[in-house]
């Protein structure tokens, strides 16, 4: 609990801040704050993702956004703070007076405990086969909202591209410049470059484990597709984002953003194709457990491809926007 | 892949569609391919109406996992009708975009302009046709992101600032559904809506449900633009490029009116909410005022655009009063008033991305004496504002009419007056753009324009001219909205 | 209706009324889109909180454990975590854009330019 009035106290801060760098740092540890509640809370997959997703992408964003425009909020911006005070504290009020007829926290005995979720608990095992209950859920029995996700997602990159792409600066000029950064900027700094370029494989590698290792434990696409793009952007913070962006074409990120949404969504034709209804895995192989196991392998991979894809076009986007 | 599959790909079809739009970027094949998929989505959304008069609800598992426990799609009358309306106004758009989007969106771009339409189309499709949710907050939100982007491509920077607003505005609509949905979620332990249903009378009392439902009420309201949440609607639709604002105009806000009607009527339709002490009074009040002030405002602006966005609003108001009245009537006047406002609406905003092609501009001022030019596009004007007043043989008549029939049924007498006034106001804002177009002279200095092409003004004048034919023998649409309505205050057979 | 038992989720709506509060109150534009993720975050801690059980472990099925907490309301928050930031990235970038439009992301100075018009 003492999580969460830390919570509390930098969302006031925040709210009284006006240095955006602050505010947006602050942003961070907010997201890591809950992030780590979470973890108290037994949520370990919402954590993870929260942290990777929140915590990390999130704020790199915000980060970009103020280079790109101000980083000092002007004046005494509030121009309405009665209204917004008294509104806000009616919502508040009629919240907390909705939360008197709810189950204590914690309760076992709660109405969510009983409906829905304990065949979940009790036969995922047998209908999937997987221990981590959450991939169950995410991937099978709720797997189409998670194709919504993974569309929602593929929209935000095709939405940043529509709204700031700009066309890519050509191989050579981005060597040429990126020798120059190396010999007098950020990129002098001998250490960074060393352990960024020691770091990058082994980032990679986590991601790929974070990707199969979902089925067993925390994890699966969508962290695993975060921490993949993590590392380009290493690399483009510390070298350069026209070098990096040499090495990830946007063609070539465009075919892998498209190709993610494509395996899922193929996934289910290719069930309904079989014989089942869309996105029913069971009929993907002879044994049904072994068809779950295959459909849902398949459908995290996709995940894990337009997440990765779509993290580094949106920061590819942002970061080569002109100063 | 047998007939029985088609729930699934009505949404599918448009959903992965795009991502092949992403990959072919050329503009004419992203623009086939979106065409495609939009009519091959109304060919599914046909078959399953006439399935749903004919058999009664479909239930399709996704996942082939029952319900609670997967994802449910259910298509009653309501949701096959909606489908309908979508994917006809998206059919009848897209031939119609690509002169538009041509001329008003960078070429290089146009390829994800397609890519993120599907999206939308897709998004406002799985909303419609699913029972659960949750899942339909997921699609809400592919719709709604997908919305703010394409609004954003207007071409004057203030579409940028309209878009921004709107994100703000309908994020917060929809963070305030999803504590909706989580309150309820909290009592009952469930997310399918027919399950919910049913366990619904054993927590109705609970506060906790009390504030649920108001969160879900406000949460849509902000997405349907009901007043005085309405505030990011007339720069939207004011600014966005003209295929956009027809295409959102025409089916966003329809979309959300169907999500309010399916959490009220559904969801807590064991359980008569609107009898709660206040509600009925605050949603009447609410629609009496979009339909006066909205109608008022519009009278006064110099786009022509602005006109029509607050006469959306005002419609809104149309739509609430209905539901307000809970009756069979009442209803029915709502749910048709969905599909003809949205013909309405289309058609005269495609009618403006005529003038706007021609143009330039689609500000009163500018438009003196254009119908000697434009005869073609004006006369849909003319046709398609006729309808909205309500002239008799065309759609709006018939849908005011059930409306004031349904208000005379319960003796509100109040309403009918409202609803007549605010018929009068349209007259004005229609009207005072008629006399300027047909009985002002172009000014000297004004740029020589010439008829709209015909790959727009034929969809244009499919658009009204559907106005007329729905308007004269509107049986077929008055069977579905009266079979809607009958099916919505059934709660669940 | 006993203190310990509510109480998380009291500070929970506060936590969300604070990001509520700075949507609304504020006009810096990318102060805004931060208040709309603590909004959104707040909310995601309601729905988990709402999923503990006491006594319960992570929903990872294992040997020997017995009670496990609600694996459902976790679920629903990974989508929504995702949803949370696609928003949030197309909020910034429009941000971007309006800053290059109208040299500023303060929404009063917009409003000003817009009503100048």
């Amino acid at each position: 609990m003492s999580l969460m009035v830390f919570m509390a106290v930098i969302g006031f801060a925040v709210a009284r801040l006006r240095n955006l760098f602050g505010v947006v740092m602050l942003t961070g540890i907010f997201s890591l704050t809950s992030a780590v509640l979470y973890v108290v809370l037994d949520a370990v997959d919402v954590a993870f993702t929260e942290a990777a997703v929140g915590a990390g992408i999130a704020t790199v964003l915000m980060l970009g956004t103020l280079a790109l425009t101000t980083s000092e909020e002007k004046t005494v911006s509030d121009n309405k703070p009665l209204l917004a005070l008294l509104l806000v504290t009616i919502t508040g009020a009629v919240l907390i007076y909705g939360t008197l007829d709810m189950p204590y926290y914690g309760d076992p005995t709660a109405p969510i405990h009983h409906h829905v979720a304990p065949r979940y608990l009790m036969d995922s095992a047998y209908e999937t086969g997987l221990p981590n209950v959450v991939t169950s859920v995410l991937a099978s029995y709720r797997g189409y909202d998670t194709l919504g996700e993974v569309f929602v997602i593929f929209t935000a990159a095709a939405g940043v591209l529509l709204i700031i792409g700009r066309p890519q600066r050509g191989r050579r000029r981005a060597r040429r410049d990126a020798q120059w950064d190396i010999e007098h900027g950020i990129r002098k700094n001998v250490i960074l470059r060393v352990v960024s370029k020691l770091l990058l494989p082994m980032i990679l590698l986590f991601a790929l484990y974070v990707q199969w290792h979902g089925d067993f434990g925390p994890g699966g696409g969508f962290q695993a597709g975060v921490i993949f793009a993590s590392g380009f952007i290493l690399y483009a913070l510390i070298f350069d984002v026209d070098l990096a962006r040499a090495v990830v074409a946007p063609r070539v990120s465009r075919f892998f953003l498209a190709l993610g949404v494509l395996l899922y969504g193929g996934v289910g034709v290719v069930g309904a194709l079989l014989g089942g209804n869309y996105l029913d895995y069971s009929v993907l192989a002879r044994v049904p457990t072994d068809g779950q196991h295959l459909g849902i392998l398949l459908v995290e991979l996709g995940v894990g491809l337009t997440v990765a894809a779509a993290m580094i076009t949106i920061f590819f986007t942002f970061a080569s926007q002109e100063r | 892949m047998t007939a029985a599959q088609i729930p699934a790909l009505q949404v599918v079809v448009a959903l992965l569609a795009a991502p092949v739009c992403l990959i072919l970027r050329r503009p004419r094949v992203a623009w086939l391919i979106a065409l495609v998929a939009t009519w091959a989505s109304l060919v599914m959304a046909l078959i399953l109406l006439f399935s749903v008069l004919k058999v009664g609800p479909i239930s399709y598992l996704l996942g082939d996992w029952e319900a609670p426990w997967g994802i449910e799609y259910r298509i009653d009358m309501v949701s096959a009708f909606l489908l309908v309306i979508v994917t006809t106004i998206g059919s009848l758009v897209i031939p119609y975009a690509q002169a538009s989007v041509e001329a008003e969106v960078p070429a290089a771009r146009v390829y994800l302009f397609y890519c993120m339409y599907l999206l939308n189309l897709a998004g406002l499709l799985g909303i419609v046709i699913t029972g659960d949710v949750f899942n339909l907050f997921v699609f809400l939100e592919i719709s709604s992101l997908s919305s703010y982007v394409l609004i954003s491509l207007g071409k004057d920077r203030r579409a940028l600032i309209a878009a921004y607003r709107y994100l703000v505005m309908g994020t917060i609509g929809a963070t305030f559904y999803v504590i909706g949905v989580g309150l309820t979620y909290m009592m009952t332990g469930s997310l399918n809506m027919v399950d919910l249903a049913t366990l619904m009378p054993a927590v109705i009392d609970t506060r906790t449900i009390h504030v649920a439902l108001a969160f879900l009420t406000v949460g849509l309201s902000l997405k349907l633009a009901l007043f005085p949440l309405h505030v990011w609607l007339p720069n939207a639709y004011t600014y966005a490029p003209s295929a956009v604002s027809a295409f959102i105009a025409a089916t966003g806000t329809k979309v959300a009116v169907y999500a309010l009607l399916r959490i009220v009527f559904t969801v807590f339709g064991e359980v008569d909410v609107l009898s709660f002490p206040g509600v009925q009074e605050v949603l009447l009040t609410l629609a009496a005022a979009a339909m006066i002030g909205a109608s008022a405002t519009a009278i006064y602006q110099e786009n022509v655009k602005r006109v029509l966005a607050y006469s959306s609003l005002a419609q809104i108001g149309y739509m609430v009063v209905g539901i307000g009245m809970e009756s069979a009537t009442g209803l029915a006047g709502s749910i048709v008033h969905l599909f003809n406002h949205a013909l309405m609406k289309g058609g005269l905003f495609m009618v403006l991305g005529c003038v706007f092609l021609r143009l330039g501009s689609v500000e009163i001022a500018d438009m003196h004496g254009l119908a000697k030019r434009m005869p073609l596009t004006m006369a849909a004007f003319v046709a398609g504002g006729l309808s909205l007043i309500g002239v008799p043989l065309s759609v709006g008549f018939i849908s005011k009419w059930y409306l004031v029939q349904g208000a005379l049924e319960k003796g509100w007498w109040a309403a009918v007056a409202v609803i007549l006034a605010s018929s009068i106001l349209a007259i004005v804002y229609i009207w005072r753009i008629v006399e300027v177009a047909y009985f002002r002279p172009r000014p000297e200095g004004a740029p020589a324009v010439s008829e709209a092409p015909a790959s727009l003004l034929v969809p244009t004048w499919m658009m009204i001219g559907a106005c007329y034919y729905f308007g004269i023998d509107a049986t077929r649409t008055l069977d579905v909205a009266v079979g809607a309505a009958e099916t919505l205050l059934g709660g669940l057979r | 209706m006993e203190f310990p038992g509510l109480i998380n989720y009291w500070i929970v709506v506060v936590l969300m009324m604070t990001g509520f509060y700075i949507v609304i109150a504020h006009n810096n534009l990318v102060k805004k889109i931060v208040g709309l993720n603590i909004f959104q975050v707040s909310m995601f801690t309601f729905y988990i909180t709402m999923a503990k059980v006491k006594g319960g472990t992570a929903p990872i099925l294992a040997e020997g454990i017995a009670q496990y907490s609600n694996p459902l309301p976790h679920v629903l928050i990974l989508t929504a975590i995702v949803v949370g930031v696609a928003t949030t990235a197309l909020g910034l970038a429009l941000v971007v854009r309006i800053r290059d439009a109208y040299g500023t992301v303060e929404d009063d100075e917009i409003e000003a330019q817009e009503n100048d018009r």
